[in-house]
């Protein structure tokens, strides 16, 4: 194991952490906000990644199919905020579940209706492909660096947004006492929509980044939700800062457990065996790292005790 | 009732003290409550009764002092244990199984009794023991012309009603009461006045409650907590008499 | 509650006579289908023990389905190629037995809902969702990374586990066992609702703090349920895996878990048949909808957002109304 490799493994961590934290906070804000728990959330990234692939597809621009991929689910986010999910915030988590996971299968039979089965690729443009020279000599794919820092850019957006503006102060009031927002005068259903089409936007935004590097496909975003469900439990459900802290956790726990563990096992076994072995309990690691948190903190590291 | 106090309390509460952050909810409170007595917890809204209630009943353990049931400290132990150990609590707003029959709802306060494991392939609704004493208790409050009704469609006063008969099937040594008389209209009131009166026979009652007829007409001891502090502790006359109490509870309300 | 006694009936006597006409008329096909909305009511049954009456809304319960599955897969795989499960310390071997294969998964089954309910029970509420959802997934990615039993590819059994006495090919054979299953499944669910037990996880359901208050422990209450609801959907994986002669690791996906939560829900939860009506709704709506459109499942979507938004108690609530049977 050489140094270099070490670093871009963590690199990759990190890149991975980020995406995870775009679909995270969607996610835990509409639950600290509104208390709901939605399942579709990795459809609104399928939608993003689908949108900027036909837009790149159509036009040749990377910014336009960017710019599509948050249009799209935003849009996407506030029809169907105004269509079902409204009618679910006073409904128990079962109806939620179940509601959403309708959605779901809404969504990828409608995706796989107007796209087909096959996988779509969206292109890495020139002035973002290729490897960039990092210090101490590693070299690292410009693309992924550059997500890493729209991730941290968001990542810093989203908590001015909750810190300082008017915005900001709606959200922290919602999560703290939901009647008495309604009593501050706030327009309660424009915050509601607002919200959701922000979590949508930013699921959205991270399927069209990860669709750069993996393929463009239906059934894309269930695993991410999956994990960035992970994510939550680990850092606390409805808590921003412990939606970055878990996903860079988890992002990183993934990425080196896969790289670490073959390695490890290899010492003491044989080179197939130590493979499969490391990459099966690898496959477990972020698992096993949750149900340490939920054994030590059940409300997970920045949830209320 | 002055001569129970000599004998061993059967629940005492010493030093307790609990605070959240910079809010501190209980000061340094200590109360005994004797065999065969009502003793009454009084005082202000925001005093801290709810958070000394939960500490004793062990929803919330205290940051220093201890709550002994019988001689037994149980300050360690969680409401289940404390249960077992032989406390039964009412709840302010009424706690029921609202889906459940009213005979449901008793039948689970004495399979709580019972203890032991609970059996799986017999039906419960054909276990003469529960049932003879799910119909005793509900026979003393009054409510078995309605112990087929689901719960939910009682009224407000009758399911006070059910959330004693829960706790009587507990046979318990000590009667925990948050507010029993509450949203009760005059007559509940004094109905439910009568039936404690009887009942401190068979377990002594800590009774916290609003409604200061029912507490002065009850009460063998009355505590006062301010600012989850006991100012004073005594007989229901020397608290009427208390300028400190008098002075506590000045535009509050008028004790009796 | 009559009536839903007589829809009950209806529906299991439904179930048991089409397969014999189709028997009559030598239509197979028609009997490996209820054959398969027997053994997903099965599945259903297990998840309402934890969802209905205990209110664990478990997203993961295909792990359980998942290795009752493998349960099968691996017993019979070993016993196909002639090979040992284990030879040291003790000797194990692969079994071609449908009862030992019905314990094991049933076994196994419970000892995993008891690791994941243990820890999953430390939270309640949104939590608890997620986090049986992530187990389900973490057992999903370890048996396509496992090489061992076919990784990804899954596992074929080429013939029918047996059963003394039975032609199991026979699919009518098939179908009496699984629907015998069924039977004994749906009166212990019964026996479960109606006892000491019952009343008490009915109240860590409705109002955990009521349970605490006579003495009673929530926890250990609905972790007694989780494991018995894990084991009888591990059983229903055994039966599936046996219907299909093929384990993947598609049964560990979260889809399954979530169309497992669709029968349910569909039918009714916590109704005694809600599971078996779901069911059987699901594989009809499959077959025919399939038949219509290679996008059936957007119409499953809109049937079943239907169901969420405007008719909550499932089906059977609208048939039989919306009062829920409880002792």
């Amino acid at each position: 194991m050489s140094f270099v490799l070490l670093v871009e493994q963590i690199l990759n961590g990190l890149q991975f952490g980020v995406m995870l934290f775009l679909m995270a906070a969607g996610l835990t804000l509409i639950f600290g906000v509104m208390g709901l728990i939605n399942l579709a959330h990795g459809s609104l990234y399928m939608i993003g990644a689908f949108a900027a692939a036909a837009t790149a597809a159509a036009t040749g621009s990377f910014l336009l199919a960017l710019a599509a991929s948050l249009a799209a689910a935003a849009v996407v986010g506030v029809l169907v905020e105004m269509l079902v999910i409204r009618r679910l915030y006073d409904r128990d988590h079962l109806d939620q579940v179940l509601a959403t996971f309708a959605l779901i299968l809404i969504f990828s039979e409608g995706t796989r209706w107007i796209f087909g089965s096959f996988p779509l690729f969206l292109e890495i443009p020139d002035y973002l492909s290729g490897p960039v020279s990092l210090p101490l000599g590693v070299q690292y794919p410009l693309y992924r660096l550059t997500i890493i820092a729209i991730g941290l850019v968001v990542a810093a957006g989203l908590f001015a947004l909750i810190a300082r503006t008017r915005i900001g102060i709606q959200i922290r009031a919602g999560e703290a006492d939901r009647e008495m927002i309604g009593a501050l005068g706030v327009d309660i259903s424009r915050l509601y929509t607002l919200v959701f089409a922000l979590g949508a936007a930013l699921a959205g935004f991270a399927g069209a980044l990860i669709g750069a590097i993996q393929s463009v496909q239906v059934g894309m975003g269930e695993p991410v939700l999956i994990l960035a469900f992970v994510v939550i439990v680990i850092g606390g459900i409805g808590s921003v800062p412990g939606a970055l802290v878990g996903a860079i956790l988890v992002g990183l726990t993934d990425t080196l457990g896969r790289f670490l563990l073959p390695i490890f096992f290899g010492t003491f076994m044989e080179p197939s065996a130590a493979t499969s072995v490391g990459a099966s309990l690898a496959s477990m690691a972020i698992y096993v790292l949750m149900a340490a948190v939920l054994i030590i903190r059940p409300r997970g590291l920045f949830g209320a005790a | 009732m002055v001569e129970a106090r000599s004998i061993s309390p059967i629940l005492s509460v010493r030093g307790l003290c609990k605070s959240f952050g910079a809010v501190t909810a209980s000061r340094d409170v200590s109360l005994e409550l004797a065999p065969g007595e009502i003793h009454a917890l009084i005082g202000p809204n925001g005093a801290g009764k709810s958070t000394l209630i939960q500490q004793i009943s062990g929803a919330l353990t205290p940051d220093s002092g201890s709550v002994l049931l019988d001689g037994q400290d149980v300050t360690r132990l969680d409401v289940v244990q404390r249960a077992r150990a032989g406390l039964a609590r009412t709840f302010q707003i009424s706690s029921l199984n609202m889906d459940d029959t009213v005979l449901q709802n008793v039948m689970l306060g004495a399979l709580g009794r019972r203890g032991g494991r609970l059996p799986v392939f017999r039906p419960v609704m054909r276990d003469g023991a529960l049932l003879a004493a799910s119909a005793a208790a509900l026979g003393e409050v009054g409510l078995t012309e309605v112990r087929a009704v689901r719960t939910a469609e009682l009224s407000h006063g009758q399911r006070r009603q059910l959330e004693v008969a829960v706790a009587l099937t507990l046979q318990p040594k000590v009667f925990l009461m948050d507010e029993p008389m509450a949203g009760l209209g005059v007559e509940g009131s004094q109905r439910l006045t009568g039936f404690l009166d009887g009942l401190r026979r068979r377990a002594p009652i800590l009774l916290v409650e609003h409604d200061m007829d029912a507490v002065f007409a009850l009460a063998d001891r009355i505590s006062v907590l301010v600012y989850g502090h006991i100012i004073a502790t005594g007989t229901p006359d020397e608290i009427r008499n208390d300028p400190a109490v008098r002075e506590a509870y000045l535009g509050e309300e008028m004790l009796p | 509650m009559q009536r839903e006694t007589w829809t009950n009936l209806a529906i299991l006597l439904g179930l048991l006579i089409v397969p014999l006409w189709a028997w009559v008329t030598d239509e197979p096909f028609t009997i490996t289908l209820a054959t398969r909305a027997v053994i997903l009511a099965i599945a259903g049954v297990g998840l309402n023990i934890a969802l209905g009456l205990g209110g664990l809304v478990s997203l993961g319960h295909a792990a359980f389905f998942g290795i009752g599955g493998y349960a099968m897969g691996v017993l019979a795989s070993h016993a196909q190629a002639y090979s040992p499960l284990l030879e040291w310390p003790i000797l194990i071997e692969g079994t071609k037995s449908m009862p030992m294969i019905w314990l094991v998964a049933i076994i196994a089954g419970a000892l995993l809902a008891l690791a994941i309910g243990a820890l999953s029970l430390r939270t309640t509420g949104a939590y608890f969702i997620m986090i049986t959802l992530a187990f389900g997934q973490m057992l999903y990615f370890f048996m396509i990374s496992w090489p061992a039993y076919g990784g990804e590819d899954g596992l074929s059994i080429y013939v029918r586990n047996g059963f003394p006495g039975l032609n199991t090919l026979d699919p009518i054979q098939f179908f009496a066992i699984c629907f015998t299953l069924l039977v004994l499944v749906l009166w212990l669910f019964w026996q479960v609702n109606r006892s000491a037990f019952g009343l008490a996880l009915g109240s860590a359901r409705q109002n955990p703090d009521r349970l605490r208050a006579v003495g009673i422990h929530p926890d250990r209450t609905l972790l007694v349920a989780f494991t018995i609801s894990g084991a009888v959907t591990g059983l229903a994986g055994a039966l599936f895996a046996d219907l299909n002669r093929f384990v993947s690791p598609t049964m560990f996906s979260w889809q399954t878990s979530g169309e497992i939560m669709v029968f349910v829900i569909l039918g009714g939860v916590g109704r005694l048949m809600g599971p078996v009506f779901g069911a059987v709704l699901f594989v009809v709506l499959e077959h025919v909808l399939g038949g219509v459109s290679e996008f059936w499942h957007i119409y499953l979507g809109a049937i079943l957002l239907g169901v969420v938004l405007f008719a909550r108690g499932g089906l059977i609530g609208l048939i039989a109304g919306r009062a829920v049977a409880h002792g």
